[in-house]
This record gives structure tokens, sequence and C-alpha cells, in this order.
């Protein structure tokens, strides 16, 4: 069979193809026979038809083993007709990309031309060399692999880790991206009703009428739930399939009803916020690419109706596994709703009358009841009645000892069980199929993740909804209440009641008339009897499956228990029970009946396992919605980006930011210069002519009010009180315990208005660390912030031309040293738009800073650009200006800081207001670790070689043997090759650094960690190298 | 306690698996112990251990308010590395990996320690600048990391997508080959027997409800769901719930606690060969060896001791494994959880005495304690054992968020400049 999922299957025509399925009724039911599909499974060819899954169509043609279990890989069947499938998973694929792994087939639509493989086996399904795990399954038991593997010890990485993981894992990931799409909405609803059946039309119905905005959502491809497989009863004196559709009909209807089949509730957040997934094309044969594959709902409810329905237990016997084991509500379903015969023979394990239900219609269409063993003493009621009316053989007081049969079931060992629970001879009964009917457990799983509490029904043998801690009610099976009366006046009521809540009432209450077979609240739990001497078994081998997926049995369960896993999440996590894909909807309850009988305690008295999201497993895409790419985070560009871009500029990733890292130029030979060249150049253009600089992405923060000064004097370490109108001081934030957050130079406006400006990325922390503090510290303080970082297009101009570039564009405004000085900053007009321009300096160079409207950024750029031209005027980027202000000692917080230092350790004690009462932070630097003299400090490095550029982040040490665990003194923070210098630089933080001048001190490499490579000797000196005197500044 | 092995399973499976005898006793709590652990999570229960083994106290108890590892250390995305920035930190983490190294056969337990590797990616100039700071950092202090080429991570874990096409591209890695994973819950299982059989009384369903002191202010006991008990020493390892319990003995901690998410996928055939981290673009992911994708998403912005989060958490860590691995879109989330992190200001864990004679906390793991355990366990049994700290975990007291001696590991996502 092939492995290959991409083999596409397409051009066979339908109808020509595969022969009839053998095992299709003749009519009835929910399909369309007029509409043959072909599929294919494990490379071969069937037919099915419109309305299949695709478990109903291979049961159409007698396919029953689909899968193989996750530890013994035993062969496995079809067990559910729903989203509680434990066994049948299956890998659909369209193509490598398009490959969909352990999809329950009970979900999958057919579609013509589907292709889907099994999983978990090699070479072959029917043949699979992992079922050994099955023969030496005594050497298996629960937790073996804690008590063993552990020698020798290297043997768990190379040889036991890799086999255990080989032999795991269910389908395999798709090979190529998924080119997909998957989209998100958010909606909002008065009443969201989850599921479509009886209870949830009811509710639907219900709420409608009162006016409600409702949103009613179930997992299925058709709306009706229960219905669409019931062909007693009668609601309003019509077939119940025929009321499903006029209610469909009037739901479609109303204006204010949004319905969402294929779309499963899967997980329930605070504030009634709910996670819907819709499945919108996966049931296509060719679906259009203008659809999403898959939608996440947000849903926002004022209120949820929980109509999800009730699961069918399966029964804890031995060998309850085998292909050809089944529900007996699937079994039901499948022959009621899909037209198809699971067997041709059957045998009935009953604990409850869904297992009459289900034989009475198996019968009705030709298959033979072999036998009805009812595991109850003495049952009575219309459905044991019909059924002994109907010829069929039921026996009471039985219990079901084994099974036989490789790869289908083949027959079924049965028991009688006396009155002291003593187990009879056993009688083997040939079948092919084998229904189990436990009874039911509501489908509780959202009301728990919704923290509501659930309480234990001594009648339902049950969980049902107690208290809920979110606007949420059940109704139906969901609520326990089985019968459909019950399930529509609840469904009704609730809806009533949930419209109310969310304040839209006004309708008048409908009145459902049924008829309908009686409801049975009976069920069994834990292991079913079997006999004390086992004849002819070794009883080590005797496995009754509770949890099938994860092939954990209930003496696993047993041995968890005299392990001391007494706890139920312990019994769980040691079995792994209930935490195979299928989330334990089939298996939970069977444990928590397996573990009662164990520990001799009520199942109250044993617990629950808590109901985590999501309620079936959903798909990663969806959650990630259109945020890929591009998308994945909003990319921010300067006005002058496409400029920069146009002349070529290498950009680099800055917070959200764009930046222009570097201007590579184009040799003649067609060649692009590497960054090391392009910086040089750059950087010696700058300190001998002039560069232009956008520093647009630098943050700013308007601060205004009567207040500002003072809000300025505790929020920065500066002092600003005698800061004059139009003129700027270089000011540092700290964060509350003392460390450097933020720093950036800040202009007096006017004497109530601050233009501040921030690190690029620090932006959005620095205002919010400033409006938190006005708004719940200082809230008396009369002073506004704004964020006025996009409204500025910043241009640098910097370099000793600097001044001459801008003279010829500028009006208003004397650039004349007298007239603005370092430091300084002017308000005019320049290409004829309104400026700030500050004389600052990030380079050691004249420079200036050019602010204009943003929208005028790249005219003036541009003008700017020209006019230098006679001066050779030279784009630079971010690592220019990296370089230009290392040569000046000038820190880049994020890079000589990282959290830890304080404005002393980077030689800004300066700046410390010392006459202030306080700023933030300023209590912290008084703390004893703050002052300690040997904190690290900033220092320059010089390698000692005068040629080694050292790599940013290398350590410091003092000796050069470097024995590991080394002694480190510091690291190198920034490190370049300075062009004008003609040497390498660096910035370190060391501790004692500033004492540390002239010292030399060792660069270990990690090649050279093993001593095969020297250090690299390096000499400590002061932090400026470049016009330490600041002559070219102040020019 | 029955050693086990590959021989004892085969002689159980003999016997039908009938004759295992209980990990642990379930012993009525004794009216005084030498020493009371409360909280039996890895860290307490490891530190019970220790002290029985390495100190010789043989009459203390665990005292666990719910089912022992049912916190965060069942909890976690089991992530084991050492490969921090600040030499303290190193030194600890590095003592826990080595433990880990050992642990197995320490306990007799198979805990599934799997050095498959950790990789953490960086994206931007800024993060590589980061994280060969931290290679350095790391090889200088004797702890392995290594940095690898955007090339050379995808050849390490040829499922990441480290094309030019996505929004952050991947440009490098630094990689600690002896970082990887291991089994939660066989931690705590395994420190459990072996505490167990040593004579530790491990008191499941037992909530303390205060802390009792003296006249002197030292501790004299702790009361309980199930009566008072005796002590003079008590250790507290609550992880979330640190600041409840140590607000018994009227001390306010330097704590914030937040949920945190973690998530898995279904099982699939081997795919992910190693842990790869992405704090730039915050997605955490390994395969376990069942076959889940294990994902770890960021904290909620609030605090809370609801152990559930919100779903824009999970949203947002899932839009980062589908750009890392955009095949992984098809793969479906199975189960998604929360637990509480307590947080320090630093990031770093307190491992310490208190100004409390005879009560000692180990808290402060934030988001990363599972991979501390076997470390911590040890340093906290020292330090209650002696009564002063061991030299690795000295560093991490109470004091030094008085005294500004911080060891901010969060220096590691410093502000981008």
């Amino acid at each position: 069979m092939p492995d290959s999922l991409t083999t596409t299957f397409g051009t066979t025509p339908a109808a020509a193809g595969p022969a009839r399925e053998p095992f299709r009724t003749t009519a009835g039911g929910r399909i369309d026979r007029a509409r043959p599909l072909a599929f294919r499974f494990d490379g071969k060819t069937y037919a099915g038809v419109q309305g299949d899954t695709l478990a109903s169509a291979l049961l159409a043609n007698g396919v029953h083993l689909v899968g193989r279990s996750f530890k013994y890989h035993r062969p496995r069947g079809i067990m559910t007709a729903g989203s509680d499938e434990p066994n049948a998973l299956v890998t659909v694929s369209r193509d490598a990309a398009r490959t969909t792994p352990n999809l329950r087939a009970t979900q999958v639509e057919l579609y013509d031309g589907l292709a889907a493989i099994s999983q978990n086996r090699f070479p072959s399904l029917a043949f699979d060399v992992g079922a050994i795990n099955d023969r030496i399954s005594s050497l298996l038991p629960a937790g073996f692999y804690y008590k063993t593997f552990m020698w020798p010890r290297g043997f768990w990485d190379r040889v036991y880790e890799p086999l255990i993981r080989s032999a795991a894992g269910l389908g395999r990931v798709p090979t190529a991206p998924d080119p997909d799409r998957y989209l998100q909405r958010h909606a909002h609803c008065d009443v969201l009703v989850i599921g479509a059946g009886p209870a949830g039309l009811a509710a639907a119905l219900a709420a409608a009428d009162a006016g409600a905005r409702v949103i009613l959502c179930d997992e299925q491809a058709e709306m009706g739930g229960s219905l669409l497989a019931d062909r007693q009863s009668t609601i309003a004196g019509r077939p119940a399939s025929a009321w499903v559709a006029e209610a469909l009909a009037e739901l479609a209807g109303h204006e204010r009803v949004t319905l969402l089949p294929r779309t499963t509730a899967f997980g329930y957040y605070p504030h009634n916020h709910l996670g819907l997934v819709e499945r919108a094309t996966d049931h296509l044969a060719a679906p259009s690419t203008e659809v999403p594959r898959e939608r996440l709902w947000q849903v926002r409810a004022r209120e949820v109706v929980l109509a999800a329905g009730a699961l069918e237990r399966p029964l804890t016997f031995p060998e309850n596994d085998r292909p050809g084991i089944m529900l007996a509500d699937a079994a039901h379903t499948y022959v009621a709703r899909y037209g198809v015969l699971p067997g041709r023979r059957a045998v009935v394990a009953a604990a409850n009358d869904s297992g009459y239900r289900a034989a009475l219609a198996l019968a009705e269409e030709g298959v033979e009841i072999a036998a009805i063993a009812d595991l109850r003493r003495a049952p009575s009621g219309a459905w044991l009645d019909a059924a002994r009316k109907a010829g069929l053989p039921v026996q009471t007081g039985m219990t079901v000892t084994g099974t036989s049969g490789s790869l289908r079931v083949d027959g079924v060992s049965l028991a009688s069980v006396e009155d002291g629970g003593e187990v009879g001879a056993t009688r083997d009964v040939g079948c092919d199929l084998l229904l189990m009917a436990g009874g039911w457990t509501p489908s509780v799983h959202l009301f728990s993740q919704s923290l509501g509490k659930l309480r234990f029904d001594e009648a339902l043998q049950a969980y049902v909804p107690g208290i809920a801690a979110q606007p949420i009610r059940a109704a139906g099976g969901a609520d326990g209440e089985y019968g459909l009366e019950e399930a529509l006046s609840g469904g009704q009521r609730a809806g009533v009641e949930a419209a109310a809540a969310a304040g839209v009432s006004g309708a008048s209450p409908r009145v459902f008339v049924t008829v309908s077979p009686p409801a049975d609240t009976s069920s069994v739990l834990g292991a079913l009897p079997h006999p004390t001497a086992s004849r002819g078994r070794d009883p080590s081998r005797v496995r009754a499956f509770v949890d099938f997926q994860n092939d954990s049995t209930a003496k696993d369960l047993k041995l968890a228990v005299r392990e001391g896993f007494r706890s139920v999440e312990h019994a769980k996590r040691y079995t792994t029970t209930g935490m195979a894909t299928d989330q334990g909807k089939t298996s939970n309850m069977p444990m928590l009946g397996v573990l009662s009988q164990a520990q001799g305690k009520t199942i109250p008295e044993v617990g629950f396992t808590t109901f985590r999201p999501p309620f079936t497993p959903t798909t990663f895409g969806i959650f990630a919605g259109a945020a890929r790419g591009e998308l994945f985070d909003p990319a921010r560009r300067t006005p002058i980006h496409p400029w920069a871009a146009a002349h070529g500029a290498v950009f680099e990733d800055v917070g959200l930011w764009k930046r222009a890292r570097y201007f590579p130029q184009r040799h003649r030979n067609g060649a692009a210069e590497d960054m090391d060249a392009a910086v040089a150049r750059e950087c010696l253009a700058v300190r001998q002519g002039v560069g232009i600089f956008d520093a647009t992405t630098l943050g700013k923060i308007e601060v205004v009010g009567p207040d500002a000064a003072e809000f300025m004097n505790r929020m920065y370490i500066n002092p600003w009180a005698k800061l004059g109108v139009g003129r700027c001081r270089y000011g540092v934030m700290l964060r509350e315990d003392g460390f450097v957050l933020d720093d950036g130079v800040v202009g007096r406006i006017a004497p109530d208005r601050f233009h501040v400006t921030t690190t690029t990325g620090g932006a959005a922390s620095v205002l919010n660390m400033m409006e938190d503090y006005l708004q719940t510290e200082w809230a008396d303080l009369q002073v506004w912030l704004t964020s006025v970082t996009e409204q500025w297009a910043v241009i640098a101009v910097q370099g000793p031309r600097a001044r001459d570039v801008l003279a010829p564009l500028v009006d208003g405004i004397d650039l004349s040293a007298g007239a603005l000085p370092h430091m300084a900053l002017a308000e005019g007009r320049i290409c004829g738009v309104p400026t700030r321009l500050f004389r600052v300096s990030f380079t050691g160079e004249l420079g200036f800073e050019v602010n204009v409207p943003a929208g005028y950024g790249r005219q003036v750029w541009e003008a700017i650009h020209e006019s230098g031209q006679p001066y050779g005027i030279t784009p630079y980027g971010t690592e220019t200006m990296h370089v230009l202000r290392a040569e000046k000692g000038f820190i880049i917080v994020g890079q000589e800081t990282d959290g830890t230092a304080t404005p002393d350790d980077v030689g800004l004690g300066w700046a410390i207001g010392k006459a202030k009462p306080d700023f933030v932070g300023k209590r912290s630097l008084t703390r004893s670790g703050m002052m300690d003299p040997g904190r690290k400090q900033l220092a320059g490095l010089v390698s000692a070689d005068g040629q080694t550029v050292l790599e940013e982040g290398a350590q410091l040490v003092g000796d050069a043997r470097m024995n590991v665990p080394m002694s480190v003194l510091g690291h190198v923070t920034s490190s370049y090759y300075s062009a004008v210098l003609g040497h390498p630089i660096a910035l370190a933080m060391l501790a004692g650094g500033r004492s540390r001048h002239g010292e030399t001190l060792y660069v270990p490499m990690p090649r050279g960690l093993a001593g095969s490579i020297a250090p690299i000797a390096v000499k400590v000196v002061p932090p400026v190298f470049y016009d330490p005197e600041g002559t070219r500044l102040d020019v | 306690m029955e050693r086990f092995s590959g021989l004892s399973l085969l002689r159980h499976a003999m016997g039908g698996h009938q004759g295992w005898k209980p990990f642990w006793r379930e012993p009525e709590p004794k009216p005084a112990y030498d020493a009371v652990i409360v909280g039996g999570g890895g860290h307490g229960m490891g530190a019970a251990y220790y002290l029985a083994k390495q100190h010789g106290m043989r009459n203390i108890a665990v005292l666990e308010k719910g089912w022992l590892g049912g916190g965060n250390t069942g909890r976690n995305t089991t992530i084991i590395r050492s490969n921090y920035l600040f030499p303290e930190s190193a030194a600890l983490y590095n003592h826990a990996v080595k433990l880990w190294e050992t642990l197995s056969e320490e306990l007799n337990y198979n805990t599934m320690f799997s050095q498959r590797g950790v990789l953490m990616l960086a994206h931007t100039v800024h993060d590589v600048q980061v994280f060969k700071r931290h290679v350095h950092a790391n090889r200088a202090a004797g702890v392995d990391n290594e940095w690898l080429s955007a090339a050379e991570c995808k050849a390490f874990c040829p499922p990441l997508n480290i094309s030019a096409n996505i929004r952050y591209p991947v440009m490098g890695g630094a990689l600690q080959r002896r970082g990887g994973t291991a089994r939660h819950d066989a931690v705590v299982w395994g420190y459990a027997r072996a505490a167990d059989s040593l004579g530790v009384d491990i008191i499941q369903n037992c909530a303390v409800t205060g802390i009792r002191r003296d006249a002197s202010g030292a501790v004299e006991g702790v009361e309980t769901e199930r009566g008072f008990i005796r002590t003079r020493k008590v250790g507290v390892s609550a992880a979330g719930n640190t600041s409840v319990v140590m607000a018994m003995a009227g001390l306010r901690m330097p704590l914030e606690s937040f949920p945190l998410q973690a998530l898995v996928s279904e099982p699939v055939k081997p795919d992910f060969p190693c842990v790869v981290m992405s704090n730039t673009i915050h997605a955490y992911i390994s395969q376990s060896d069942k076959g889940e994708m294990v994902i770890g998403a960021g904290t909620d912005a609030y605090t809370s001791y609801t152990q559930r989060g919100a779903l824009h958490m999970t949203s947002h860590t899932l839009d980062a494994i589908c750009e890392l691995v955009p095949m992984y879109r098809r793969l479906r989330m199975l189960r998604n959880w929360g637990g509480i992190v307590d947080t320090t200001p630093d990031r770093s864990p307190i491992i310490a005495k208190t100004p409390v004679p005879g009560l000692y906390v180990n808290c402060g793991w934030g988001t990363g304690g599972f991979k501390a355990t076997p470390g911590s366990a040890h340093l906290f049994a020292h330090t209650i054992a002696k009564d002063e700290p061991h030299p690795i975990n000295a560093p991490f007291s109470l004091e030094r968020f008085t005294t500004g001696r911080f060891i901010d590991e969060a220096a590691a996502a410093a502000v981008a400049h």
C-alpha cells in the first residue's frame, strides 16, 4: 500500500470506477444515493455517496479495519459516529502541503476524489510490525518506561529514546508549507447556542422569538443532532426530520439569527468569550482559493446555552477494542442516517435501551441479531417489549467475558452473572459486529471550561452542570435530559431564560407535542464482571480497554492505584487515560468507574479531571489567522523609507521599524560594497564633509502643561527648571529600581512645552511609564502627554559642512554658532515648511536635526540631499551612526546598558540633578549594591595588535591562562573599526573600569577555550576616542 | 525501595504485575517533625529528598494541598537549559543540569532527561548581540553554548523556516547542546518515591492554613487542614501561591503571580528534533517522546490566581509557531492549559532564609522553574539543614531587593536601541 500522499486522484470518473457498496441499504437516510462519489483509502478506490462521512463510506464497503492504536498497534475500527471517535484516525491529503494528519474518519465528509491513508502502521495496515508491542504487552504496563531504559546511561539519548519516539506519534506532519488561508472574525450576540439538536434548536427558536441576536453553531455538516437519525419520533405531528427542516428554515428567516454548521465551539474563556472554529472548505472536492479553509469566530455572548448533547459510553470488558465493535448509538446512526449496515450478524451488549433501539433498527434492515446481552438483571420497558415482540434473542443479567477475531471481531463470549456476582459458564457467539450500550455521559466539557461546578447525579451516574460561574445554562442531553420531550422543553426554557437574562424578552412559549419512545437513563460504570478463574486464558493477556487510542486498560488503572497513584489526576497521567486526541470523551467516565472499583470509593469520592480547551483538536492556522509574513507584525516605515530603498539601503528591524542600516554603493563591476566598506566610507564622509541620516524613528513625546517642568523633573534624573526656552538637554530616565531605562534629547519649546525624544525601541514603554505615573501617582499635575513620533520626520545633517548645506534652505532661522549654539533649537521654516530645528549631535561633529511634519519629510530630505551635493553629502545608516557615536563614547541604551546599569555606571552621573528632592529611581540609587565601587563601568578598549575588531558580547578577563570557570571582569558592548582613527575601537562595561585605564586585559574567544588559540590582548582606555575636547562640536 | 530495571519489569510481568508496591505511603501527619516542606511539586519534593539523603533529616514531611506535582511541575513545557547570562545564574542552572544528568540513576526512576539541545533564535541585530554575549559569558563560565548561523540552525533543526520572507527572519541562534527536556511528572514521582523510602512523610490533600510563631518570632509549627503540626523549620516551595503562604507568617514577598499558558498539538511522528525558543516572536517549541508538539505561550498581562489564560495569548504564540514552521499550520491544538507563575522584579529566583527564624523560601522561578528542579531542591535542602545558604544560592537572597544586588536576567531582553 502506498505511503505516498502526493498521488492525485482527480480525473477518475466517479460513477464509472469502483464497485457498488455491499453494505449500503437500498433506501432511507440522509444521503443522496443519486450522487455517487469515489474515494481512496490506503490507495484502494471505493465508492460512496454524497452525504457520507469517510467512516460511513468505509463501512458501506465493509471496511472495518481503519487504524492502529497508539501503543500496542492493535487493529482498530470505527467505534463512534462523531467527534468522540478514538480509533478511526486517518490522514487526508490533497497534496504534500494540504495534508492533515489525525482526522477522525467519522467527521471527514466525503467528497469526490478524497484520498485518505491510515496511520501508525508499517508496512501496511493489515500487517504492522509495530504490533510486536501487542505480543510483548505484558512487559509494557502503564508507566513501564519510568522503570527501565536507565542502563547504560548513554543509551537513553542514543538508543531507547529514538526507538520510543519512532514508535510513538500518529500521523505525519505535512512536508510542505500550508498554502491555505485562515481568517478570524469577532462577533457579539445575546445568546450563543452550542449544538443544534432538539434542545439547541428549541433554545435558538425561543431566543430568536424573543428578539435576541442568536448564534447557533453545530459541529456537524447538517444541523439536527440526534433527530437526523430519529425515525420513530414525531414533533407537532410531523416526523422529527421534517420538524428539523422547518425549524432551520424558520431560524434562517430570522435576520438576527446566525446559523453556523460545521462549527465547533472549542474553548470557553473569561467574560463569556468563546472560540468557535468553522470548517469552510474541507468538505469540498475543489475548494475555491477565495474562501479560507477555516475561520476562527471569537464570540462574546451575553448568554450561552449549552446543548451539546450526550455521548454514549463504551463498556469495559476484555478485548473490547476489535474492529467491528462499536457503540450502539453509532450503529443506529449508520443505519438510520447513512443507510449503512455495519455488519451482517450482530451481538448487542446493553446496559441501556440504546442497545435495543440499535438492534431493532439493524434487524429491520435484515441484520441478524445473534444475541442481545442485557447487563441488567431485570430490565423492563417499551424497548425491551419491542425487541421481544420482534423476536430478538434477549438475555438478561449477562456479561461479556471476551471477544475473538484478528482484524475484525468474529465472536463474543457471553456469560450470565449470578445473584451473588459469580460469573457463569461462557457461551461463544459468532458475529461480525458487537455493539456496546453503556449509558450516556452529558457533554459538559464547555460548562466545565467556563469554571462551572459539576455535580454528580446519582440517578444518572454521570456528572451534570451544577453551579455556573459564567452566564451559561445547559439543556437537553448536556443537562442530563435524554428524552426528546425534555430536551425540547428544556431547550425552550433555556432559550427564553437566556434571552431574558440578556435583556430581551417577549416571546410566547411554544408547546412541542411530541410522540417519542421513552428515554433511558440506566448505565454501567467500571469493568464488567468477569470470571475470577479464567479458563485457558493467560490472565496477563486479558485486557479491557478504557482509553482506546492510548491503549490504557482497566488493568493499567488498577496498577496505578496499586502503586499509589490514587488521585484521579495521578492515575490519568500515569496511565495516560483520557489524554489521547479524543480528550477522554469515551474514556473519562469508564476510567472513573474502574478507579471507583479499584479503590472502593464512590465516583464523587474518586473525583474527576479538569476539562481543558479545546473541545476537539483545533487547527493551529486559525489562531494565527492572517498574521503571517508581512502581516505577522505591522512594519513601520518612515516617509524617507522609499528614498532609502531606491538608493540601495540595506534595512534592519528595530522594534517594529525598518531602519536603513547602510547604503552600499555599486562598484563599477556591478558588485556591491560590503557593510564594512560602506560604513567606513559613510563614517569618513561625516567626519570630513557632511552626512544625512534618517532619525525619524526616534520616539517623540510632547509634554505640555503648566506643570510640565515639574513633571520632567520627576520623570528624568536631570534638572529641567532652569532649561531656557530654545535650549536642549540630554535627558536620562530610570526605572524605579534605579537602572537606566531610556535616554534622549529634550528641547524646551515654551515654558510649558517640552519636545521629548526617546530611543526608537523605547518610545512606547516611556510613554506608558509617563502615563502610569501621571494617572496613578501625580494626578494633581497639570500635564498632557502626546505621542508625536509619527507627526515629525527627523533628518539629521551631520558634519563640518552641515551648516553650509542647510543655510540656503532655512527661513527665519539664524544657523550661526552665536545664534544657534550646540544644544539649542529654533522654530522657523525650511524649504517653505515649518520646522523645529535642533542643533544636536550624536556624531561629535557640527550637527542639526531637522524636524518637519512627516508629510513633508521626503521632500525636505531630497532638498537637503540636493543642497548637499557640492559638499559630497552622503546618506548613512544606523551602523555608521553607531560607529560615530562610539568614537565619541556616547552610549546606546540597550547596548551599553542592559537593564543593570546605573547612570554612574555609564558615566552619566553628571546628569543627575543633585538638588532635586526626588525623581523616579532616585531612592534606589542609594542602595548599597548600587554604590559598590566594584560595579561595572563604561570603558574604552583598543586591541593590543591594533588590528583585531573584537566581537560584541565577548568577555574580559585579567588572566591570560583562561582556566574555566574564568573570573570575568566585564564584556564588550560595542566594537567597530574606526575609519577616522585607522584602528578598531570598542566600548566595554568593566568592573571598576574607570580606574583601569592603561591596564592590559584579555578577551577569550570560544575556540580559544581549549587553549589552542591565544586570547586577544586589549588595553583599557577612556571611552572617548575621538576629539575628547569636543572642539569639533562648537564651530 | 524495590530497584526498578528491565529485569524487575520482567519479573513482575510473570506475576501479572500484581506484586508492585505503592511508590509512597499515605501516612497520617505526625504531631511534630524536624522540618516541614510546604508544597509537593518537584522543588519541594526534591528538597525533602535531599534533606533526607544528604543531611540525614528523616523525620520530615511534605505537605501538599492537592496532589503531588499538580502545580507548575505538571504544567510546564519541560525545557531544561543553563545558558543564562550572569555568572550567578549560570552557576545555579548548571548545578541543576549536572544533577539532571544523573537523576534517573540517583532516583532509580527514569526521568527521561533528553539532551536534544536548546536553540535560541536571533531575529534582529540586537538579538545577535545579546545572544553572542550569552555565548561568550557561558563559555567563560564553563557552560556549553555556541553560536550557529541561520544555515547551521536549519541544519540542526530542519523544520525551521529561515527564509527571508518572514517578518523577522532568523539571523542565527545560540545552541546549548546539553539542554533539552525531561518528563515532568516523572521528576516529582521519582523524588517522592525515593524520599518516601528514606522515611519522608508525604501528605497530600493537606493545605497549610497558618504558620505559628513563638514569642521570639521563630517558627514553631504550621496549622493545616488536618491539624497543627509542630516543627522548627518550615521550607516554603509553593510557586504561584508563595505570597499567600508567606503572608501567613506576616511576610510580604517581592512577587507577582501571573497565569502562564502552554499547549500541545496532537501527537505526530517525530519531526522536530530539539527545543527551539524565540524570545523576540514569543515561540517555544519541542516535540515530546509521545509525539506532541509542546508549545509555551507568554504570561497574561494581569496578575491572577486562575489557572487559565486568555485566547489571544495562545493565538499570539501560535502565529509565531506557524511563521517558524509553516508546515505546522495544519497541526491541531490538543490541549491548552495554564499555571500560575511567581515572578520577582529581576526575574531570578529566591532560595533563601527569611527574616522569620526557621522559615525558608524557594520561589520566584517565574516562567522557568522546571529546569532548575534538582539544583533548586538540592540548594534549598542545604539552606534549610544548615540554616545558611550554599555558596551557589547565596546571591539569590531576599535582601538583594533592598540592597540592589540584582541578578537581572530580564537584561537578556533589554530595551532595543
